[in-house]
């Protein structure tokens, strides 16, 4: 006598601390074996791209802040490079290299939660402690340049707020000393552990041919052995002046990825390093009164700059007409600002391209055939971060 | 192709007909085209040789509430192999009905889900479509520009009823968009009176 078995429904998430926050996945479980996976989204959607059609552009970067909260200022640079080229502004070389700086620190930031929570999920709870220590100093070198450690609204179009503060420069170098180390020690915990490669090592394969049809990007592109990326084929700011490298990986498995995001932390301390070196006193904002606020000492002085003053925080800056499209290598991958301006001091339209969205689409072809326990794993290369994912 | 200006004799010699305009500017290309001919155009530039967009980075609609073609249907594609950008569009009414591209970009999947959660625009052919962002239940579309920005039901829990309720938005004071747009380079009549002015002299 045969006796039917029906497959298993579970629901992973939405509180469930492997789940990177708010997801909820719906399983279909045969035995063990996942048959189908499908993730619902949207328990974080703020509205952000409504919000920001009703807010002037300055107004419009906190909420950019909001999106992959991991590495905030990476998503702050693509909204103000789209609209430094529609409005044609140059940025001083100064804040080019604050800029970049603080990307690279983002995804250090980024990279580090990644890595060690992974690690966390398939069962190591030593990384974590020692990374989120490494991430603390981080933040504060995003408190001392911004006043917050996470929401920085810092950027600028055409520069960034302000100057960097007294002997911050100092301190980020001292801590492009230490890093290195920190990276060893992480790496002498994970990457040849039995454990941690019997969890990752050839789960969540990923072709070539899928990562593009997919619309992959960043480490997941990488991983897969594409060597796409933004900050090398279609260079921002002044990343064409660095010299970096980009790691990419071979089998596109989880282990690779994780390779990758280690290699990567490596080539940020890198860029760190040149940025600081190269660095020279200068401006840090366009000059330009019509788009950037005149300082404190001048609003005291001049008439013309305390009306600039005035108009820039009630209506803000105009921008004409146009449609654009930009792009940053974020540390999850491409993400974009599809910009539609209309003349006035508002967005008509900003769409935003979040990385996470396309790779957590692909949850189902990535896990069809693996294990329940796998599941987490792959989750965790993925890299997702529900801010951006939702929006 | 090599650079933007060849790609887009390229697509217009090809394609002619079907492509009603082109564009190039900061550095992407920008491409309309009639609604009917989405397929055909992007099988074309995924497939070609000289083109080889394989990557959707992303769809979106952008909505005029004035016009009788109200939605502007967006594709952002992304051509590795030349390291180009192409930004394709269509315009459509309100009830019509599109086809969706899944078949050729499996990633066009949640995207336009994304666009029928967001602005209600409907694809033909698509294997799931479900809203996407908003909540289970959720009525309305809410990036469409008719859509007030503090929405219609707020919830809440209520402590008689033991349960989340869902009531009509109820505020304080209501949602206040100041005109900041007094000029910034003088008032338009003074500019034309002055035109004006030039030209008598």
């Amino acid at each position: 006598m045969t006796k039917k078995i029906k497959n298993l429904n579970l629901n992973f998430g939405p509180q469930h601390p492997a789940a990177h926050g708010v997801l909820r996945l719906i399983l279909e479980l045969d035995g063990e074996v996942v048959e189908k996976a499908d993730p619902h989204i949207g328990l974080l959607h703020r509205g952000t791209e409504k919000l920001i059609e009703n807010k002037t552009y300055m107004q419009a970067v906190p909420y950019f802040d909001r999106l992959d909260y991991v590495a905030p200022m990476n998503q702050e640079h693509a909204f103000a490079l789209a609209i430094e080229k529609i409005l044609g502004i140059d940025v001083p070389i100064r804040a080019q290299y604050i800029r970049v700086m603080f990307c690279e620190i983002g995804r250090i930031l980024s990279h580090i939660l990644n890595v060690t929570t992974q690690a966390l999920d398939v069962g190591a709870l030593t990384p974590s402690l020692w990374g989120f220590e490494e991430r603390e100093t981080l933040m504060t070198f995003y408190e001392r340049a911004s006043g917050s450690r996470l929401h920085a609204n810092y950027f600028r179009a055409g520069g960034v707020h302000q100057d960097l503060p007294v002997g911050l420069e100092r301190d980020i170098a001292k801590f492009c000393e230490t890093f290195p180390k920190v990276i060893n020690d992480l790496e002498n915990l994970l990457t040849d552990n039995r454990i941690f490669k019997q969890r990752n090592v050839d789960i969540g394969i990923v072709t070539k041919d899928d990562a593009l049809d997919y619309s992959f990007s960043g480490v997941m592109i990488r991983g897969s052995g594409v060597p796409w990326d933004l900050r090398k084929s279609q260079p921002y700011d002044c990343y064409d002046q660095l010299e970096f490298k980009i790691p990419i990986g071979k089998n596109g498995d989880c282990y690779d990825r994780y390779l990758c995001r280690i290699e990567e932390m490596k080539e940020s301390v890198y860029i760190i390093k040149q940025c600081l070196a190269k660095m020279e006193k200068g401006p840090i904002k366009t000059f330009d009164g019509k788009i950037s606020p005149p300082s404190k000492k001048e609003i005291k002085q001049s008439m013309e700059a305390l009306i600039h003053h005035f108009k820039l925080f009630t209506e803000g800056y105009r921008v004409p007409e146009d449609e654009i499209y930009t792009a940053v290598e974020a540390p999850k991958g491409e993400f974009g600002v599809y910009l539609i301006s209309d003349g006035s001091s508002k967005p008509y339209k900003c769409k935003i391209r979040a990385p996470g969205f396309s790779h957590l689409q692909s949850m189902d072809y990535l896990i069809k055939g693996h294990m329940l326990a796998d599941v987490p794993a792959v989750l965790g290369s993925l890299d997702i971060v529900f801010g951006e994912v939702d929006r | 192709m090599k650079n933007l200006t060849d790609l887009e004799k390229k697509i217009n010699s090809e394609l002619t007909t079907k492509i009603n305009k082109t564009k190039i500017k900061h550095n992407q290309i920008y491409i309309e085209i009639d609604k009917e001919d989405l397929i055909d155009v992007l099988l074309f530039v995924k497939t070609n040789k000289d083109t080889k967009f394989r990557q959707l980075i992303d769809i979106t609609v952008v909505d005029y509430p004035d016009e009788v073609q109200r939605f502007k249907i967006v594709y952002l594609l992304l051509s590795h192999e030349f390291n180009q950008r192409m930004i394709l569009s269509y315009f459509i009414n309100e009830k019509e009905v599109i086809s969706s591209i899944t078949s050729i970009f499996p990633a066009a999947n949640w995207m336009e889900r994304e666009v029928f959660d967001m602005y209600g625009v409907n694809f033909k052919d698509h294997p799931d479509l479900r809203r996407i962002l908003t909540d289970y239940g959720f009525e309305g579309h809410p990036l469409r520009k008719d859509f007030p920005l503090t929405g219609h039901i707020e919830s809440r829990y209520s402590e008689e009823q033991k349960k989340v309720i869902n009531e009509p938005v109820k505020l304080e004071q209501n949602y206040r968009n100041f005109d900041y747009e007094s000029p910034w380079e003088g008032t338009k009549y003074i500019k034309e009176q002055v035109n004006t002015d030039d030209k008598k002299n």
